[in-house]
């Protein structure tokens, strides 16, 4: 009988941890969204920042931008860094191991280290300033890791006989990989980039010393800006604006929910295939 | 021909491109050690490392950053106490216990859960959990222990997802095996699938730390960022994270060296931690 009550607690600890895991996330949600609907006004959404309206729709702008052009960069980096090291390269060969090691460092670095690093190079040595060059730059190297290996995956997982069917047809290897393994790998490396545009949209302490804190749409590449989770600290360090900032948490939580629906539907999509 | 230069070109391009990762990785150890060793030196290690006192504005300067370590140390240490056990546990419930329909909304919860913002996180840490401590406890609420409450937190889904993965790795003979001795379910799970997942436990727990001492903007919102050594739970502390972040914007020469040298132990740290997940990884195979 004592195996029984023991089983009894154990059962009871799993249902516990798990009920609390769900309840922080609804308790989360539910708080920031009660608190900052009502603070969300139209003057939220005027075209420019000032300390009176402090509206947020330059910052989404820039947060818009700030992620296109890192997906710009990051995207076709890490998907040929994939296609080289699932289609060419030698499997295990040491170019290989040495990659995928790189990778793996880069992917436990903490934001605020690339912060330190653009600063120090795309900032200072490169001269760019706070500038959208600096700040999507330093967010490419940031996001590399995650679509090469989202992309890597994507490609093992498409079957050899994909392969050999186009190679049995005359295809040549580059031919195969655009126009057989690519497609059939679409869905998955689509999920990996969904992923990095939730990691750019939550970003903030690689920014904040790269892209800088200017509440403007940038006239130029060079020009400083803010996204919109540089925009919330900002906000809520200043202390004077709560009602904008819960406002402003909305607005994050909503991309950031939409992003997550997104990446699901697709990964559902790919497990139907 | 013409095709056959295009591709022996295009295997060009995608080797280049395999390199950047190295080159970003080899730029970013160059750029960080060059910049934050000379300080380093300047200071001197022991003062730097062990130096209790960090008054970079004073005539003459302190640049001891051993109350940032050990704030760090002390907050990585409470988010693991309190998110580890939750995060198993959870995990456990995820990959052995919990009903198919209720799998379909926790799972999509847990991923949300790594989705948001450190910032909303933040946040949400400074309009509640703060509050709440220092209505529970008293004190100014801004604490290591509200600091340790959001990264416990903060940490669960990469707890969770690690952990969940691994148990579901372990063969289901294991499971057969353990019940057919006897063991009531939940014995089998705990007694058996577990241990069995072991390595894959500490993978997360491991990237779990790396996760929680490398967070930035959650807990300069709630930490209350003193730089002094950290004197209690309920006492203000700042990490070595939050320190970069609240200087850099001000700083000036030795100053600013000295926070890039901060960077340069925080990162050493994160290599040491990268290192001991990857070994981990490879011991589970």
């Amino acid at each position: 009988m004592k195996a029984k009550t023991s089983s009894l607690i154990l059962k009871a600890a799993t249902w516990g941890a798990a009920g609390m895991t769900f309840a922080a996330l609804l308790f989360l949600l539910g708080y920031i969204l009660a608190m900052g609907i009502p603070h969300l006004k139209p003057s939220l959404f005027e075209a420019s920042y000032n300390s009176v309206n402090v509206s947020l729709l330059p910052a989404l702008v820039d947060t818009v931008i700030v992620v296109a052009l890192s997906l710009l960069i990051a995207v076709p980096l890490g998907l040929f860094t994939a296609i080289y090291l699932v289609e060419y390269a030698r499997r295990g060969s040491r170019l290989v191991r040495v990659v995928r090691m790189g990778a793996e460092t880069l992917s436990g670095i903490p934001s605020i280290v690339y912060g330190l690093f653009g600063l120090l190079f795309f900032v200072t040595r490169l001269g760019w300033g706070f500038s959208v060059m600096a700040g999507t730059f330093t967010l490419a190297i940031m996001i590399l890791p995650l679509i090469m290996r989202t992309s890597e995956e994507s490609l093992k997982a498409v079957p050899d006989s994909y392969r050999e069917g186009s190679f049995g047809l005359g295809a040549g290897r580059l031919r195969t990989v655009f126009r057989i393994v690519l497609p059939a790998a679409g869905p998955g490396i689509l999920a990996g980039v969904i992923l990095a545009v939730g990691r750019i949209v939550g970003e903030t302490a690689a920014l904040i010393y790269t892209l800088g804190t200017v509440a403007q749409v940038p006239p130029t590449l060079f020009d400083s800006g803010r996204t919109l989770a540089i925009h919330m600290y900002a906000l809520s360090s200043e202390g004077l604006h709560t009602g904008e900032a819960y406002a402003t948490s909305v607005v994050l939580l909503a991309v950031v929910i939409g992003i997550n629906a997104l990446s699901r539907a697709l990964a559902r999509r790919i497990t139907n295939a | 021909m013409r095709k056959r230069r295009l591709e022996s070109m295009m295997k060009v391009v995608f080797l280049v491109s395999a390199l950047t990762g190295i080159l970003s990785v080899a730029l970013i150890c160059v750029f960080l050690f060059a910049n934050g060793i000379p300080a380093i030196g300047k200071i001197g290690l022991f003062e730097f490392l062990l130096g209790r006192e960090w008054s970079p504005n004073d005539v003459p300067p302190a640049y001891g950053i051993l109350p940032m370590i050990v704030g760090s140390i002390y907050v990585t240490a409470g988010a693991i106490v309190i998110g580890v056990p939750i995060g198993i546990l959870t995990a456990v419930f995820m990959a052995r216990v919990c009903p198919k329909p209720l799998y379909r909304v926790l799972k999509p919860a847990v991923d949300l859960l790594a989705g948001i913002p450190s910032v909303v996180y933040g946040f949400f840490g400074m309009v509640t959990i703060v509050p709440l401590v220092k209505e529970l406890f008293g004190g100014r609420g801004h604490s290591m222990l509200a600091a340790s409450i959001l990264l416990g937190l903060m940490i669960l889904p990469t707890v969770i997802g690690i952990t969940e993965s691994a148990l579901r790795a372990v063969p289901q003979e294991l499971y057969d095996g353990a019940v057919a001795l006897g063991a009531t379910h939940e014995r089998a799970v705990f007694s058996v699938l577990l241990p069995a997942a072991r390595s894959g436990v500490m993978a997360a727990v491991v990237l779990g730390i790396g996760r929680a001492i490398g967070e930035t903007m959650a807990v300069i919102m709630v930490a209350g960022n003193q730089p002094r050594m950290p004197a209690g739970i309920l006492k203000g502390l700042r990490t070595m994270t939050a320190g970069i972040v609240i200087e850099m914007g001000y700083a000036a020469d030795l100053h600013r060296e000295a926070l890039i040298a901060t960077g340069v132990v925080l990162f050493v740290f994160i290599l040491i931690i990268n290192l001991s997940f990857s070994a981990l990884n490879r011991e589970r195979g």
